[in-house]
């Protein structure tokens, strides 16, 4: 089948920070001499980038309710962190530290939410508030001090300490099946699924528009599930705190695409006086952006602590950014309204693989955070420029 | 004959893909109002683009003679440079300045680092006495209306020494007395020998001004014609040119005319303004619609008629002080949410449907689907081959020209954008549908099918409510006119034995009241 040179130069448009992402890795695997693919490097991008993949989430909501950004959420991932550190200090059931974070987590974006939605102050000031009030009550519930955490079963649920990792329930150590097999049911289920829904589409006579890029998706995202679950099976498995991430991006790609609600937040930041006329109430949709980012930040604050086995006063500093300039590098408009959960796996992939690629060659990293800014800005003008031709 | 002022030769512009402009040749005489006229699209803001240098020399072919010269502007300055200054469509001034600072802006007085604020404002003053607003220059631009508004900026235009204005729809967002005096300030500076262009869409004021009309189509110029020849030109002609075949019938015929009971009656409904409580902006009206029925409520621009609707749509406007609303015979109290006035089957068309209407990022599948998504949503988990399939069900039943349904809305012209706003509203399955000038700025072949879809609504038994500040299309639509004007209804009557002459009796007989 030959395709168009129009229609490819298109694809490759849409799909520009797709191909930036393969040309940042295809880079850093020459810098590295392969280095970066080494199953155990790709095991912590994973586990260090949790936090973002999570924070992202939601941020993505409220930037599609009209650009709007969540600047309390690092603040909050340190809060929530707190308590919950020094009530398992004080053995505490994991369990209900974990209940309390997220509850608290979600009265923090409900509160945050209140102000935004139905006082009207601009979110950036109201969340600017709550950046610096939270911050301070780390610093409070903490005493300012470092404090550990040794609830093992927390550690092992969330990702943190040594033992990190899905147990090998099939395998006799080396290789992990385990890890195998969950990556080729997780593509069989994927390919299932969505040759099912070509089926029923076809039946139903709602052709697809380019089934060539479709089938072409099929296959590099069915090979790239294999491809990582491979590598996680030669090092230690699957770290649990893909889990956590799975599961988050999983539910809110759906949410986003085949839900009312994710369908509005798309519809208020496109035009926020239609979807009101339109019998939706707006405000409840700006309230409930926020309250799942106070939710989303707890979750973040869990995997944290989580990982470092400890809560200390100054987690979370600029984990607001990170999420932020995920989300704007995946393809979100600043005006709101445009938007993929995709994006923001790409997004955070991205910024990810530049951090650890530099790591590894050793760059400092004042020069990491300058090349962030650069990638961000760069993001960002593709997108633009690629408008303004449309116009 | 008079000396050509400006001669625009062979223009052609070509954007990737598309010849915006074909060969077009204008002649603009000396001390004429000269008109552009033409459907959406046509061309005609493309053609002014190049006149001012938005689009520079050498990315167009043709030639530009003004004032005897080959003109080659690379930026508006460099024409405005020479007297050609055009003012948009969208009023380019800055709410929060001064009326003196926006005249000035980017001409300042004085220099550059330090502007004379007296003689800026002493100069300011002078124009705007010239175009008739009596407005200290130092008074905030937020603060007057959009008529005086639209009056600035042509004092602005005359501070920069105009000699060829271009005025690029005007009176789009202006009422009828804004307008006519607009016209006549027009009018009084041609005497004064200035020379002007004028773009619009309104047929009649291009008709009241003009001296030449010359008609657009397709990019190409079809005719100019004369407006002092033997024959009056009549709106009929200048339409016949603009769509390239003779408009037999603006309006389609009503079929199966089956007029049923009372659908929805307000009774003493009184709305104040949201801001200034003490103004009344739906004053003690009383009115209804029955079922299969076209309602047709004229009124000038600002007579209250989409306060009123949007009153109607869950008070979506204003404070509700008094009255009763009743749906098929029983009173109806809606919560202050249009979400209660869509579950009792009213639909509320808005009049803007860029600002008000449409979720231009989006695609016309989303945008048909979203005042109605529960229909097609189990547990709030949308269905969506089937919402692809109900957006393609009215991109046929209305004829929506698109390759896809999931083309973005922003992209669509207005009348197709305004059939995809229809298409969202029929899909919400009103019994009562509320259009607030559903044919405004769109070409005459869309009016057309906007025209039959109404009378489709109404032949399946719906109440169609149609605002307009289009005469001919309210005489020829309704079953029955209400006339509003200040706030009132002022009038009512059937349309068999309605005439343009005895609704603007009943507009005049009430006065303005205000």
């Amino acid at each position: 089948m030959t395709v168009k040179a129009g229609t490819l130069l298109a694809y490759a448009k849409k799909n520009m920070m797709v191909i930036a992402l393969v040309v940042v890795v295809i880079l850093f695997a020459v810098g590295t001499s392969g280095r970066i693919l080494y199953a155990q490097n790709i095991n912590n991008l994973i586990s260090q980038n949790g936090y973002v993949f999570v924070l992202a989430s939601g941020m993505l909501l409220c930037i599609l309710t009209g650009g709007n950004i969540d600047l309390a959420v690092g603040s909050v991932v340190c809060f929530t962190g707190a308590v919950g550190t020094v009530m398992m200090a004080k053995n505490l059931p994991s369990g209900v530290a974990v209940l309390v974070m997220l509850l608290i987590g979600l009265a923090i974006g409900m509160f945050q939410g209140f102000w935004i939605a139905w006082i009207s102050v601009p979110p950036f000031i109201a969340t600017l508030a709550g950046m610096y009030a939270f911050r301070g009550l780390s610093n409070v519930v903490l005493n300012g001090y470092a404090v550990g955490i040794n609830n093992v079963s927390f550690l092992n649920i969330f990702g943190g300490g040594a033992d990190c990792y899905i147990p090998d329930f099939i395998g006799k150590g080396g290789f992990n099946v385990t890890c195998m097999l969950v990556g080729v049911i997780g593509m069989a289920l994927y390919v299932i699924l969505s040759v099912r829904s070509w089926a029923v589409r076809k039946k139903k006579g709602i052709g697809s528009t380019n089934v060539t890029a479709d089938v072409v998706r099929l296959v590099i995202v069915s090979a790239l599930i294999l491809w990582i679950a491979y590598k996680l099976s030669n090092y230690k498995g699957i770290p649990s705190v893909l889990v956590w991430i799975a599961l988050v991006l999983l539910v809110y790609g759906y949410i986003t695409r085949n839900t009312a609600i994710g369908r509005y937040f798309y519809a208020v930041g496109g035009n926020e006086k239609a979807t009101r006329l339109s019998g939706v109430n707006t405000k409840l949709v700006y309230f409930i952006a926020y309250a799942n980012m106070g939710f989303l930040a707890a979750l973040a604050g869990i995997l944290t602590v989580a990982r470092a086995s400890s809560a200390q006063p100054t987690y979370g500093q600029g984990y607001e950014m990170d999420a932020i300039a995920a989300c704007f590098i995946g393809g979100a408009s600043a005006y709101g309204g445009v938007g993929k959960i995709t994006g923001v796996i790409i997004g955070a992939t991205l910024m990810g693989i530049i951090n650890q690629g530099m790591s590894i060659m050793g760059i400092s990293a004042n020069y990491q955070r300058a090349v962030k800014g650069v990638v961000l800005l760069v993001a960002v003008l593709f997108d633009v420029l690629s408008k303004k031709e449309k116009a | 004959m008079a000396k050509i002022l400006l001669e625009m030769k062979n223009i052609t512009k070509t954007f990737p893909g598309v010849k915006a402009l074909d060969n077009v040749n204008l002649q603009v005489e000396e001390g004429e109002i000269h008109a552009l006229v033409g459907e959406n699209g046509a061309g005609k803001s493309t053609l002014m683009n190049v006149l001012s240098g938005i689009y520079p020399y050498g990315t167009y072919e043709g030639d530009i003679v003004y004032n005897g010269e080959v003109c080659k502007f690379n930026t508006i300055k460099d024409s405005e440079s020479r007297g050609i200054v055009i003012i948009h469509q969208e009023l380019a001034l800055v709410p929060e300045m001064s009326i003196g600072e926006n005249m000035y802006l980017g001409n300042e007085r004085g220099r550059k680092a330090a502007i004379d604020w007296d003689t800026t404002y002493a100069e300011a003053d002078k124009y705007l006495k010239m175009v008739g607003l009596t407005e200290s220059s130092k008074v905030l631009v937020k603060e007057i209306g959009t008529g005086k508004q639209q009056l600035v900026e042509i004092a602005k235009a005359l501070a920069k020494n105009a000699k060829l204005l271009i005025l690029d729809e005007p009176t789009s967002s202006l009422n009828e007395e804004d307008s006519r005096a607009l016209l006549d300030l027009m009018l009084g500076f041609k005497k004064q020998g200035m020379t002007m262009i004028i773009i619009s869409h309104k047929l009649n004021e291009v008709a009241y001004v003009s001296d030449k009309i010359t008609v657009v189509r397709d990019g190409s110029t079809i005719e100019t014609l004369d407006c002092h020849g033997s024959e009056p030109i009549s709106e009929d002609r200048i339409i016949k040119g603009m769509v390239g075949r003779e408009i037999t019938n603006r309006f389609p015929k009503r079929e199966n005319v089956a007029v049923g009971e009372i659908n929805m009656e307000v009774d003493h409904w009184t709305v104040h303004h949201p801001l200034y409580p003490e103004r009344k902006v739906v004053d003690d009206v009383s009115m209804y619609v029955r079922k299969g029925e076209v309602v047709g409520i004229y009124g000038l621009m600002g007579a209250g008629r989409t306060e009123l609707a949007m009153s109607i749509f869950g008070q979506s406007y204003g404070t509700l002080t008094a009255g009763t609303l009743k749906i098929d015979g029983k009173e109806v109290r809606l919560r202050k949410t249009p979400t209660d006035a869509i579950k009792h089957k009213i639909a509320y068309v808005t009049e803007d449907r860029k600002g008000n209407g449409l979720v231009l990022s989006q695609s016309i599948k989303v945008n048909t689907s979203l005042a109605n998504l529960d229909s097609i949503a189990s547990r709030t988990v949308i269905d969506k081959d089937r919402e692809y399939q109900v957006a393609e069900e009215y991109r046929d039943k209305l004829n929506i020209k698109t390759p896809t349904v999931e083309q973005l809305v922003g992209n669509l012209s207005g009348g197709n954008q305004q059939k995809v706003l229809l298409a969202k509203w029929m899909f919400a399955e009103p019994d009562i549908l509320i259009l607030d000038e559903p044919t405004r700025g769109i070409d005459v072949g869309a009016k057309y099918e906007i025209y039959c879809i109404i009378n489709d609504l109404a032949a399946a038994g719906k109440s169609v409510i149609m605002i307009s500040s289009e005469l001919p299309e309210v005489l020829a639509m309704s079953d029955r006119i209400y006339i509003m004007n200040a706030s009132k209804i002022v009038g009512e009557m059937k349309a068999s034995e309605a005439t343009q002459e005895n609704i603007m009796a009943a507009i005049l007989k009430s006065g303005r009241g205000d």
